[in-house]
């Protein structure tokens, strides 16, 4: 009798979400401040509508997340960044 | 107590490019004649905006840097505001760590325009 009867056969092994330890860029790489005026650093932190990416994707500490949002929203303020928009990336 | 600060100003795409030489010295002679310190100065030229400011989609990007004292501040604020062809500008404070990074920038920048010419 199939001993492991119980076991669930799946066709293809279920990948289990490898869980990539995050990190803050900023602490690693010693960012001291957080720079408005260039859209391309900036959009790392921005999905594809323009909308600021929350900590827990990016996982940023929550000091830098703060700086990073205020550029964010500067940046927008002189039209560097939309404040929506489709398919930015 | 000087304090340094940094503001960029978008002006309006319309101008000739005399006009714009002639808009962003005005500023710069408002700066330098209340007794503050031009530090640095850029000219992004035109660029593209990402959304119409005044239903124009482009605008000639312009950065001053500067040590000023707080009082002079409010009297720039109201030239940007009074003049017609400044559509967009934002003034900053700078702390250390940003003073720190324009001052790393302007390096890279002068050693870009060396290069060039």
């Amino acid at each position: 009798m199939a001993t492991n009867s119980s076991e669930i056969r799946y066709l293809t092994p279920t990948s289990v979400e490898v869980k990539k330890k995050k990190y803050c860029r900023f602490k690693k790489s010693g960012i001291r401040y957080v720079d408005y005026k260039d859209p391309e650093f900036l959009k790392k932190f921005l999905n594809e509508q323009g909308k600021i990416l929350p900590r827990r994707l990016t996982g940023t500490s929550l000091k830098y997340q703060r700086k990073v949002s205020q550029a964010v929203k500067r940046s927008r303020m002189i039209a560097l960044l939309p404040y929506v928009t489709d398919l930015m990336k | 107590m000087l304090n340094q600060y940094e503001t960029v100003f978008i002006a309006t795409p319309v101008l000739s490019e005399a006009q714009i030489k002639e808009a962003v010295g005005k500023f710069k002679d408002l700066i330098t004649a209340s007794g503050s310190e031009l530090i640095h100065e850029e000219h992004w030229g035109l660029k593209k905006l990402a959304y119409p400011i005044q239903k124009k989609s482009t605008g000639f990007y312009h950065l001053l840097e500067f040590k000023a004292d707080p009082a002079f501040i409010g009297k720039l604020e109201i030239e940007f505001r009074r003049d017609e062809r400044i559509i967009r500008f934002i003034t900053l404070k700078l702390d250390k760590y940003a003073a720190e990074y324009s001052a790393k920038r302007q390096k890279k920048v002068n050693a870009k325009t060396q290069k060039e010419n």
